[in-house]
């Protein structure tokens, strides 16, 4: 079924590029890779019959936060990740946090397996129902959005520019006005 | 009836105190003197008047008192104080101011080397004194005694304690305080008891409610109170086992040797058995216990008294043997041959201290009589005064200690206790012997003492007086007048109570009969009988007992002028005698010379484990172990926890990363396993 | 027809994976970046379910995060910048002043 192999490649290069980017010592390489996962992601979200949420993804993710990565790697010329000796190493073999980071990764998705085992109904199909259209619908979306959601809506729209601001402040340079 | 003037008996003394406790400083001695004295002087007259007044009534319904106000009430039970004068409280009031006042007036002279806020402060304690000691007498109930009780055991231990820059008077006062409050504690006991008994603390409501009892046999839980109340007044009046603190009191000043520990503050123990005879009397158990107790404190303090060299050691020991005499005749059941004791002894015993206090302040300080001798002729109004005191405490025919001691040993034997008579009669020799030689020793004989300059031994009693001529001078005027007014007290006191046998009919011991029996008559047949167990000699009226009581008093006097023979033939012509006796006897002489070793055994019994519990059980143990460590610990923990978690504090953004991120793990672990 | 369990098994993987970078990573910047892959997951599986339980709230929810996401990956990297002028260091090691 189509499906099936879009949904497999899709998630496949997702995971591939989620995990080089934490494998990358260039930060560089790492945000590129990111955008790469990111495209796929879209690609997941059209599969779920949700065009709105994929498109959003490439605008503000892949285009916005990407790009402002981007600026700031090449801003602060970030070198090179000390090639540590024991970067090289393997990383069940690296010291303290990395062996405990590695350690909670593994007891997390342990754990989420196991839950996802207990809920029987997950065996059943997504998009088995016939709304997809519905789903899918952009006034739909809009129409819920602005009705029961917009307290949510505006207060997000303070956050933004609580953040905005702040950002301007702490990246100010001393003595600038 | 009721008086308004009697509660300014203990008052005035009272403002003197304050006066002098609170201005003294200020005060030139004359006035500060002059003041205590002259309150003294005017209780006095208050008291001569009341009593005046209590003689105008009829014998049954001698009794004036004055209420001041409700001290407590609580539930049901209330508690005024009220102040009772009865034929009892009466001589005691009367001994008391008097021979206060005339203590106050010697001290003016004895105490004048002192400087004046020292004067002030002597002065400001003797009148407290005097005031707590008339609260005690005129009580009619037994917390206001015992406010009274504890006030003079207060007063006790800061005038024993007046020159607390010496070490031994400071100790002495605080074993004068301590082993007293031993006393005090059994006393509350026993109130506590009489009053679980009884619902009522007043002394007449508590002998009305046993009046109306039998007699206990055996011994029960009223002989328990009564018990109690005794050993409160071994504390107080020095008897076995609590008399240890006496002797060593007499580092006070010696008019606080007389006034306190010769006739007022030691009687009370007496007064207060003789104010609840009617509950004494009904349990024979503790009387027994009190006679024997009484019986072997004389022996014992004047087998002791015998070989003390310090002028103020003889007689203290004599105190408590004549105290012991006393309680012997309360526990027989002769309240007033007790009490007629006590009075007599107040005035032989304060003329024989205070005449030791001119001796030592002639010789600038000497107390010890081996360093004494041939005083005779340059003292010559201590030396008589002082000889009738002795003849007095010996016993002398007609003098005012034969007519009390005589019939208090009748009593005794007349009861049955032939025994406890012969003890009190060898402790009659004893004293006879041991007072011959007190004066012997101390003015007779060849001089054996050194220029006043040189010896100043004992007691903070600096002396101004440099050259004499190189002899000692007599008495002040105003000590000698003292003196011979206890003289001559000394021989007529007696005359009051002169027995049926010898034609007279016992004045005082009628006049105090109403006080020993119970206040309502219950019935004919108990008042009689509490009449005759008390007075003594109001019936005794037939020939077989005053056939006995002759023959008796003639076995007394010639005790006491045998005693006084022995002596003079031993210390007065040859000495070597004694010295032969101490020595051939050495380990007898030693165990008398240190008391029995009573101190030390205290010592060793109860001192040092209550010390080495305090110190190391609780001090160390529980204090500084403990609590200290508890406190100590908390914050040592604190420490350490806060030690080991600040390790979290590193600084790496990452680590807490990772501990956050550890949370979410449990948390979610949780939820899941739920 | 994908079972939803297969979304969340991607989205737990995601997840997993941005939690071990945010571990293994001394460039506070990739740090940042596992940061927002684990936001991603968290998406993914949001809109998952909101297919599986045909609402279009799951959506709405990831919408919300995405901006979320937004404000704070700047307000984060301003931060880094005003860091880096300080230390001249990306190593989140080299900011250990508040150690004990």
């Amino acid at each position: 079924m189509p499906e099936s192999v879009l949904f497999y490649v899709l998630s496949g290069v997702m995971v591939a590029a989620s995990g080089l980017v934490i494998g990358q010592r260039n930060p560089m390489y790492s945000v590129l890779l990111l955008i790469v996962s990111f495209a796929a992601l879209a690609g997941l979200y059209i599969v779920l019959d949700a065009p709105f949420v994929a498109m959003a993804q490439m605008i503000i993710y892949a285009g916005a936060i990407m790009v402002l990565f981007l600026f700031v790697v090449m801003l602060l010329n970030a070198p090179q990740e000390d090639a540590a000796g024991w970067d090289r190493v393997h990383p069940l073999r690296r010291p303290g946090v990395a062996r405990i980071g590695i350690l909670l990764a593994v007891v997390l998705v342990a754990e989420l397996g196991w839950a996802l085992s207990k809920v029987v109904a997950l065996d059943s199909p997504v998009g088995a129902r016939a709304d997809g259209a519905v789903v899918g619908s952009v006034r739909e979306l809009g129409r819920v959005l602005f009705s029961e959601y917009s307290f949510a809506f505006e207060a997000t729209s303070v956050l933004i520019l609580v953040a905005m601001v702040g950002a301007v402040v702490l990246a100010r340079r001393e003595g600038d006005a | 009836m009721t008086s308004p003037l009697i509660a300014l008996i203990p008052l005035l003394p009272l403002a003197g105190f304050v006066v002098n406790s609170t201005m003294g400083k200020r005060l030139p001695k004359s006035v500060s003197g002059g003041l205590a004295s002259l309150v003294m002087l005017a209780s006095f007259a208050i008291a001569a008047l009341t009593v005046w007044q209590l003689a105008g009534l009829a014998p049954d319904e001698r009794l004036i008192t004055q209420t001041l106000y409700r001290w407590m009430s609580s539930g049901e039970f209330t508690l005024d104080v009220t102040l009772l004068v009865d034929p009892l409280s009466a001589v005691m009031l009367l001994v008391v101011t008097g021979i206060g006042s005339l203590i106050h007036i010697y001290s003016t002279a004895y105490m004048h080397d002192e400087v004046d806020s020292e004067f002030a402060r002597y002065f400001s304690y003797l009148n407290l004194f005097a005031a707590f000691m008339l609260v005690l007498v005129l009580g009619s109930s037994l917390p206001v005694l015992f406010v009274g009780w504890e006030g003079v055991g207060l007063c006790s231990y800061l005038l024993i304690g007046f020159w607390f820059k010496k070490k031994s008077a400071a100790d002495a006062g605080k074993k004068a305080f301590i082993v007293n409050r031993i006393g005090d504690y059994a006393f509350l006991l026993g109130m506590f008891a009489l009053f679980a008994m009884f619902g009522t603390l007043e002394m007449r409501g508590i002998a009305s409610a046993v009046a109306a009892r039998p007699v206990e046999t055996g011994f029960g839980v009223l002989s328990l109170a009564t018990l109690l109340l005794f050993i409160g007044a071994t504390g107080k009046s020095a008897q076995i086992p609590l008399y240890v603190w006496l002797p060593d009191a007499m580092e006070g000043p010696t008019p606080v040797s007389a006034l306190i520990h010769a006739a007022t503050m030691v009687t009370a123990g007496v007064y207060m058995i003789g104010r609840n005879a009617v509950l004494f009397s009904h349990t024979p158990e503790t009387m027994q216990i009190v006679a024997v107790v009484g019986a072997a404190t004389a022996l014992m303090a004047g087998s002791i008294g015998l070989v003390q060299n310090d002028i103020k050691r003889v007689l203290a020991y004599s105190t408590v043997s004549q105290l012991g005499l006393m309680f012997l005749a309360m526990g027989v059941g002769a309240f007033g041959a007790g009490i007629f004791h006590l009075y007599t002894h107040a005035f032989f015993k304060a003329c024989l201290f205070l005449g030791s206090g001119a001796v030592i302040h002639a010789l600038h300080g000497e107390q010890d009589i081996r360093n004494m001798g041939g005083l005779k002729k340059y003292l010559p109004v201590t030396y008589w005064t002082f000889v009738i005191g002795s003849l007095a405490l010996a016993g002398f025919p007609f003098l005012a200690g034969f007519f009390s001691k005589d019939e208090l040993l009748f009593e005794t034997f007349a009861e049955g206790h032939q025994i406890l008579w012969a003890v009190g009669a060898l402790a009659s020799l004893l004293t006879a012997i041991y007072m011959g030689r007190l004066v012997f020793l101390t003015f007779h004989g060849e001089r054996r003492h050194d220029a006043p300059a040189a010896a100043d031994a004992h007691g903070g009693h600096g002396h101004g007086h440099g050259a004499h001529g190189g002899h000692p001078h007599d008495a002040p005027p105003a000590m000698a007048l003292v003196l011979i007014v206890l003289a001559i007290g000394s021989v007529g006191a007696g005359y009051v109570g002169i027995p049926a046998a010898l034609g007279g009919h016992n004045a005082l011991g009628a006049w105090l009969a109403p006080s020993f029996a119970p206040p309502v008559a219950a019935g004919r047949a108990v008042a009689g009988e509490a009449a005759a167990e008390a007075g003594g000699e109001a019936e005794a009226h037939d020939e077989e007992h005053i056939a006995l009581e002759r023959t008796l008093m003639s076995v007394s006097s010639a005790i006491a002028i045998g005693g006084i023979l022995v002596a003079a033939f031993v210390w007065l012509q040859r000495r070597e005698i004694a010295a032969n006796m101490a020595r051939s006897f050495a380990p007898l002489h030693r165990l008398l010379l240190n008391k029995y070793y009573v101190d030390e055994l205290y010592e060793a019994t109860i001192v040092q484990p209550v010390q080495a519990v305090s110190r190391d059980g609780l001090w160390r143990g529980v204090d500084v172990g403990v609590i200290d460590g508890a406190v100590n610990g908390v914050g040592a923990i604190v420490n350490a926890s806060a030690g080991v978690l600040r390790r979290l504090q590193t600084g790496s953004v990452r680590a807490y990363a990772g501990s956050l991120f550890i949370g979410v793990v449990l948390m979610l672990g949780y939820y899941l396993w739920r | 027809m994908i079972p939803l369990s297969h979304y969340l098994i991607v989205s737990a993987l995601l997840f997993a994976i941005g939690t071990a970078g945010v571990f293994l990573r001394k460039n506070v910047i990739t740090i940042l970046l596992s940061i927002e892959i684990m936001l991603n997951a968290v998406n993914l599986s949001f809109v998952a379910f909101g297919r599986y339980a045909g609402t279009v709230d799951g959506q709405i929810i990831t919408f919300f995060v995405m901006t979320v996401a937004a404000a704070e990956a700047a307000v984060g990297l301003a931060l880094i910048i005003a860091l880096f002028r300080t230390r001249e260091s990306l190593n989140p090691d080299a900011f250990t002043s508040l150690k004990w």
